[in-house]
């Protein structure tokens, strides 16, 4: 147990060195001076190289990279070409719109897909598995920034009872931030929803097949007492892998709900550093981001590891 | 084929992504009226009047005409994305399943990497250097595609590999390069014809996302997801403008995803859709 925790502790540190050092390399040696893409055709030749040698453009490339890592290892992300304030602070500040937002999203996507998955395998080509066959099919299929704009224009434009976007900041109530982030985490959770429906539906379908479950059906557990205390936790596993590699897409699907209902996230972020050209804004969140996921899959990995204690031995 | 209308997936999925790519295709030839005319007289006017049968936006452009365009322009953005991942991921997943070894290892480690950067944060990385456009879009998209298509043909191949006909083709000194060519390639292009139809689903999604975002395609250029970005300003007067190009957006997605899981069902049946 202790020995493959260490491999893949050891795995992961190597897998973000490498991430740090593509996207690094990824936005330094494209074609174009970082310095001069920063400041615009404007600039004069003086202010460029007053940039280049604050940026440290100056330096060989790999003495960069190590300032970068070394300053990322002790939570200096360097600072922040157009606002002029710390990254890191940036984004930690958000982070508190984002991380709650990806949650929600997560928490609703198995709130819905869960019972619908579990319903549906219970009634295994029946009227209700169709229907929730049918409901995974277009909730894969709808892009999650297009549900948000449609919520937009049913609850907020005609309805007028949810802001159409814009977040008051926490300081405003946990309530009042927990109502801004309502609509958008939907929009987020619903492709979600649809991919999971079909892990849960098809997981519980295999496990019910199972020896177990029908020894508890033969013990004299009625057919939903056995589905859901015995059958759904073992079929949980598949269900939380998939969790961990749609992470990826829900935080494609997070940089564009926060574009659609104005949230300040790291998506947005990321999005304004592109358009004010801010270099080191852009490859800080991209490696924040880049990192999330793969400490994500890392601790999905973990999770295996809790719940199914067979695999503590194997590899 | 005699079989697939007792497949009402694969059917409604051929059907969907046929109509699609014709009108896409018509769009080269023929569309209500140009996509860019403008006409402020008929501005904003709703879907089912005289002349513009799906409206007309801000700028009193036709919006069918639009969609129509933005088909073309997001398929074949789409196609070309995915094609180049496919090729790509395809080549690296037979060419190490043929060396295995420590390649074998490096390559999954790099998969699981590239993994984690998504294609709309690399488009932004590539756009601020290469500036936003089709060119950037598709390369996002390419380079996210071939982990997808290195793992599936790498799992797939070894299990060819492990065969009694290619160990008998080893036996009788085939190289390793015919050995692919000739029995690994064909035995998992099933597999990969499936995964490029589903792949493709997920290529429009991220285009329309990145056009959404203003990194895909420039103006005027059509595209179903600047439709939507630019529908933004018009939410109360004209909500058919966000309607229109999600629902274009969610069918094609629709059909290209059932045609993949109806095409599986056929091609592969021992592989269960997840």
């Amino acid at each position: 147990m202790i020995s493959i925790l260490i491999r893949r502790l050891v795995s992961l540190i190597v897998t973000l060195i490498v991430v740090s050092l593509l996207i690094f390399t990824v936005m330094n040696l494209l074609p174009g001076d970082p310095a001069a893409i920063m400041l615009g055709t404007s600039a004069t030749p003086e202010t460029l190289a007053a940039l280049r040698t604050q940026m440290g453009l100056d330096e060989p490339l790999i003495v960069r990279y190590l300032a970068w890592l070394s300053g990322v290892l002790q939570g200096d992300l360097g600072q922040s070409y157009t606002y002029g304030v710390p990254v890191a602070g940036l984004i930690v500040e958000r982070l508190a719109v984002t991380l709650p937002l990806a949650l929600m999203a997560v928490v609703m996507s198995v709130a819905i897909a869960v019972p619908l998955g579990v319903a549906a395998a219970r009634r295994h080509n029946g009227l209700f598995d169709y229907i929730a066959g049918a409901f995974s099919y277009v909730s894969i299929a709808v892009p999650a920034f297009w549900v948000g704009l449609l919520l937009i224009i049913a609850f907020s434009t005609k309805l007028g009872w949810m802001p159409a976007g814009g977040f008051p900041g926490w300081n405003a109530g946990f309530w009042a931030g927990l109502a801004a982030l309502f609509m958008p985490a939907i929009a987020l959770a619903l492709p979600q929803a649809g991919v999971l429906t079909r892990v849960a539906r098809s997981a519980v379908l295999d496990v019910m097949g199972e020896e177990f479950v029908r020894t508890a059906r033969a013990k004299g557990l009625s057919d939903k007492a056995a589905v859901w205390r015995h059958a759904l936790p073992n079929a949980l596993i598949p269900v939380v892998t998939m969790i961990g590699l749609q992470f990826t897409f829900l935080i494609a699907g997070a940089v564009l709900v926060e574009n659609v209902f104005n949230l300040p996230g790291l998506g947005r972020l990321a999005l304004q550093a592109l358009s004010q050209r801010d270099i080191i804004v852009m490859q800080d969140v991209v490696l924040f981001f880049s990192a999330l996921v793969i400490v994500m899959n890392f601790l999905v990995d973990l999770a295996y590891l809790v719940i199914d204690p067979r695999l503590r031995v194997a590899t | 084929m005699t079989g697939i209308f007792r497949r009402p997936v694969l059917l409604i999925g051929l059907v969907v992504t046929l109509a699609l790519v014709g009108v896409a295709l018509l769009s080269l030839v023929w569309t209500p009226s140009l996509p860019s005319k403008m006409n402020i007289v008929q501005r904003l006017k709703p879907p089912l009047g005289p002349g513009a049968l799906l409206g007309t936006d801000q700028f009193g452009r036709d919006v069918a005409s639009m969609l129509m365009v933005g088909a073309w322009n997001s398929l074949s953005t789409s196609f070309l994305a995915v094609a180049i991942g496919a090729t790509v991921g395809s080549a690296v997943g037979v060419i190490v399943a043929m060396r295995r070894g420590w390649l074998e290892l490096i390559v999954m480690r790099g998969c699981d990497i590239i993994f984690a950067v998504p294609p709309i944060l690399s488009a932004m990385m590539l756009g601020a250097f290469l500036g936003s456009g089709r060119f950037t879009a598709i390369i996002a998209i390419a380079v996210f595609m071939v982990p997808v298509f290195a793992r599936l043909t790498l799992a797939g191949a070894k299990q060819i590999w492990a065969r009694d006909y290619v160990t008998a083709a080893v036996g009788i000194g085939r190289s390793k390069a015919t050995i692919t060519l000739v029995h690994i390639l064909p035995n998992i292009s099933n597999q990969i014809i499936v995964q490029v139809t589903i792949q493709l689903g997920l290529a429009i999604l991220t285009e329309a996302g990145l056009s959404f975002l203003g990194l895909g395609m420039p103006p005027p250029a059509p595209t179903w997801g600047r439709m939507l970005a630019d529908s933004q300003t018009f939410f109360g007067q004209a909500p058919w403008l966000a309607i229109l190009p999600g629902m274009a957006i969610a069918l094609a997605v629709l059909g290209l995803n059932m045609l993949g899981d109806g095409l599986r069902d056929m091609l592969d049946p021992k592989t269960k859709a997840a």
